[in-house]
């Protein structure tokens, strides 16, 4: 097992290096920062001389090497915009991705569950056809456009929501929340049902299938057989057998909220590490944009290790397979 | 009696609360939000409007701009330019920093010093001046290297830091992304003589300003108490924010949401024309167009050929249609606010499509051609679509336009000279951060050369040397009654020559809640000194 765990971390850090290489040969193509560094007064040759500085003018794999280098050593350099150490800018900004996150995706398992054994059990009902059609528009509307709508809504037709922002926060060392405020509260709600409904109907959509086919299996009817109740059939046998997909999912899921969570961050004015990327892109940060990929695909390769670990909880099958 | 003494007691105290609320209750404030955060809270960290004008309620020039850019004196109350090189600022009495430091002639030298240091981007201020002697605490003597009839106008965003302060907090240098003294201390915090104090700083999120108590300036309109800024980069959600009450201004409004404001009840769109003009211009000196059919010489180099596309483009349309009639056009590269603007110059070229199809003709394109422009997307009042709507006239008259619009990040990576002005026609525009002609004269209308810096942002090279030599005499006149002529002059050349297709200035527009009171000044900037909240 251990054995297992090293080699997949191993694994992460070619993962990460090839990232870097990519999005370092990419960042010629994203625009000339010393432009959104310097005003209109500024010298030709005092720009060349910030380009020289910020060591622009070297080839590529000169870039790359040094931002390897360095990163090697938890140095991130300095942000263009902000002029600060990149590192302190993510560890100031994770908190509010991730609670953002992490709320999502309960969210999203917390009534995508339910929703997609009901609609399993009770195809043909009214409030299983709502679901169904609900979860159509989960998929088909993007991000974007729901957030607005939700804003519009809630914020300005209504008003009991806050539009943007994340409130007050509390600071507990070295970690901002804003679980523990009601205006934090408030202004999670939005943002947070936002980014989870694509989750939501993703996950409720496959539970359903999997239930579907789990409900029609032979070991299914010998429960029934048997003369078990109902909900110890479906929630203790049935569910439990389509769980492997939906930790797959929600694990590879999670990372792209974090990842995605970009579009729903600025439509919020989320102060989170997406809106700190999306801001580096249009001002061609570079130490910023790149520590953020490196950053995101780190936690890829971590979540997919988590989830393969807990494979072995789930799946009694597996766990017999490798001890045989 | 001892009741009688706690009931006492606790009428007191409730009584105290009651004032304490009393007082928060009436404690004005104003929630402000832009579509980015000031980049940095140090004054020579980048010179960008919006964050040098966020700072001007923070920190002080010598010379400042009044509501009509007009200048007006802030730290020094007098001064005057007895010599061609030679300038005196006479210093306020009695003004101190945030930090209750008083504001000397020390502070003058010691902020113009530190505009030259590495990680300053505003080394251009710094070098207007050669030298500066201490007169006495009071009084400080500028000395040119040339001869500068509007040094007053040019330093009105050259901001004074206390001496006291940055020696202390160890912020002596500029902030600096690579090298020496990195993200130093006058990024995130700040000490001024300004109206308002920084009192709260989280970059991209929430800025908080407090009333300065002890603000020299007991005149200045504003109620306001406290300043919460939010930057909310979508403008959907901006406006929605408006909307819903919880912002009291925001900037700016997209023109398509004037009419929604207009019709909500609580808010109202604040528009007025920008100082930034907006041209096109075409590439002017490469031999063959790097962006064209035509093969084996450069069209654009024909003044006909500029005069047919000038000629073709009508301004009126693109102001009526796509600024909702909030535009100035143009007919130079000066918004009529700008010092030596004259309607003689100003005033756009007539629309003469006909006219445009008979100079192609003449010179040699009665079928046109095709050339890719150039454009942002996102960095002026809708760039994409005045662009769209020129490349639309020009096919008119048989001009094919391929367009090319991109975020402003990779458009400026591509048109400026860095990257060899690579480009055949493009869009552009510009503020004289002087607010004067002759910076936009250099900029815009000189011949490009490294050395003196003159046309750098002149993409498309347009050269007469008479303009250059006009430009230079311009900067050295200090008779404002002949230098006013030689502007005109200089423009009228640029005119007559067809060097540029200028469009239009700008609209500003911002939001407001109803009853509240702020001036709108051209440059786009939101002085606190005149916000009045209900």
């Amino acid at each position: 097992m251990l054995t297992f765990i090293l080699h997949r971390l191993l694994q992460s850090v070619l993962v990460i290096l090839a990232v870097a290489l990519i999005a370092f040969s990419l960042f010629r193509y994203v625009g000339d920062p010393v432009n959104a560094m310097t005003g209109q007064d500024t010298t030709l040759q005092q720009r060349e001389e910030l380009r020289e500085r910020l060591g622009l003018n070297d080839p590529f794999l000169v870039q790359y090497g040094r931002f390897v280098a360095d990163a090697a050593q938890a140095e991130f350099g300095i942000s263009y915009r902000h002029r600060r150490p990149v590192r302190e800018l993510l560890a100031e900004r994770l908190p509010a991705t991730l609670e953002l996150s992490i709320v999502s995706m309960a969210l999203a398992l917390l009534l995508g569950i339910p929703m997609g054994v009901y609609t399993a059990l009770k195809p043909k009902g009214i409030l299983s056809r709502g679901f169904m059609s609900l979860s159509l528009v989960g998929v088909s509307l993007p991000t974007f456009l729901i957030g607005i709508l939700l804003i519009l809504l809630f914020g300005v037709v209504l008003r009991w929501l806050p539009t943007f922002g994340r409130g007050e926060v509390v600071h507990l060392s070295g970690w901002t929340t804003g679980l523990l405020t009601k205006s934090g509260l408030q202004s999670l709600i939005l943002p947070a049902f936002t980014l989870a409904l694509f989750q939501m109907t993703l996950i409720m959509r496959l539970v359903r299938s999997e239930m579907l086919e789990v409900l029609r299996t032979d070991f299914i009817k010998f429960c029934r057989a048997r003369g078990l109740p109902s909900r110890l059939v479906h929630f203790r046998h049935a569910l439990k057998n389509t769980l492997v997909p939906v930790i797959t999912i929600t694990g590879l899921q999670l990372g792209s909220i974090i990842a995605f969570a970009i579009i729903t961050e600025s439509v919020f004015q989320w102060p989170g590490m997406g809106l700190l990327f999306i801001q580096a892109i249009t001002t061609v940060d570079i130490p910023v944009m790149a520590a953020y990929l490196c950053m995101v695909a780190f936690f890829f390769v971590v979540i997919n290790l988590v989830v393969d670990l807990l494979y072995f909880a789930v799946d009694p099958r597996l766990r017999v397979r490798r001890a045989a | 009696m001892k009741i009688a003494t706690v009931l006492l007691r606790s009428a007191a105290v409730i009584a105290l609360a009651g004032a304490v609320f009393a007082g928060a209750a009436e404690a004005k404030t104003l929630r402000w939000s832009y579509q980015g955060d000031a980049t940095t809270m140090d004054p020579y960290g980048l010179n960008e409007t919006f964050t040098l004008g966020f700072q001007g309620n923070i920190y002080e020039p010598l010379v400042g701009y009044d509501a009509k850019l007009q200048p007006v004196p802030m730290l020094a109350e007098k001064w005057e330019n007895p010599e061609p090189t030679k300038w005196v600022f006479h210093l306020r009495k009695g003004v101190t920093f945030h930090d209750g430091s008083p504001f000397t002639a020390d502070d003058v030298i010691f902020s113009w010093k530190r505009t030259l240091t590495e990680g300053s981007d505003m080394k251009g201020y710094g070098a207007k001046a050669k030298e500066i002697r201490k007169i006495d605490d009071h009084t400080v003597e500028v000395i040119t290297p040339t001869p500068n009839p509007i040094l007053e106008r040019e330093w009105s965003l050259f901001y004074i830091m206390s001496k006291t302060w940055s020696e202390m907090n160890n912020t002596t240098e500029a902030t600096n992304v690579k090298g020496s003294n990195q993200g130093n201390h006058a990024n995130r915090a700040a000490n001024g003589t300004g109206p308002f104090v920084l009192t709260e700083r989280q970059p991209d999120s929430k800025t908080v300003l407090k009333r300065f108590p002890n603000y020299w300036d007991k005149s200045i309109k504003t109620n306001v108490d406290e300043v919460v800024f939010t930057p909310v980069s979508q403008p959907a959600t901006r406006v929605a924010a408006l909307m819903s009450g919880e912002l009291d201004v925001i900037q700016p409004v997209p023109v398509q949401d004037w009419e929604r404001l207009e019709q909500t009840k609580g808010v109202k769109p604040l528009t007025g024309a920008e100082a930034r003009a907006i041209f096109v211009s075409f590439d002017q000196v490469r031999d063959e167009l790097k962006y064209s059919d035509v093969k084996g010489k450069n069209p654009f180099k024909d003044v006909r050929v500029r005069a047919a596309f000038v000629h073709a483009v009508n301004l009126e349309a693109i102001n009526k249609q796509i600024m909702r009639g909030s535009a100035v056009p143009l007919g130079t590269l000066i918004a009529p606010e700008v010092n030596g603007f004259d309607k003689s110059f100003g005033a756009p070229y007539p629309y003469d499509p006909e006219k445009s199809k008979k100079l192609l003709a003449e010179a040699g394109y009665p079928n046109g051609f095709t050339v890719t422009m150039d454009c942002p997307n996102d960095r002026y009042v809708n760039d994409e679509k005045v662009c769209q709507a020129v490349a639309g006239m020009l096919a008119k008259v048989g001009v094919k336009i391929d367009l090319l619009a991109q975020t402003k990040g990779k458009y400026f990576g591509k048109v400026l000279a860095q990257a060899g002005y690579d480009t055949s026609f493009y869009m552009l525009g510009w503020t004289p951060s002087s607010i004067d002609s002759h910076n936009s004269l250099l900029n815009l209308a000189g011949c490009r050369n490294k050395e003196t810096q003159s046309g750098l942002f002149n993409l498309g090279g347009y050269c007469n040397p008479k303009v250059d030599e006009l430009t230079t005499k311009i900067g050295a006149e200090t008779d404002q009654a002949k230098r006013n002529a030689m502007i005109k002059e200089a423009w009228e050349i640029v005119r007559a020559d067809y060097g540029y297709m200028p469009l239009h200035a700008q609209p500003m527009s911002w939001g407001v809640r109803e009853g509240v009171q702020v001036v709108q000044r051209a440059d786009d900037v939101l002085d606190l000194r005149s916000a009045v909240v209900p």
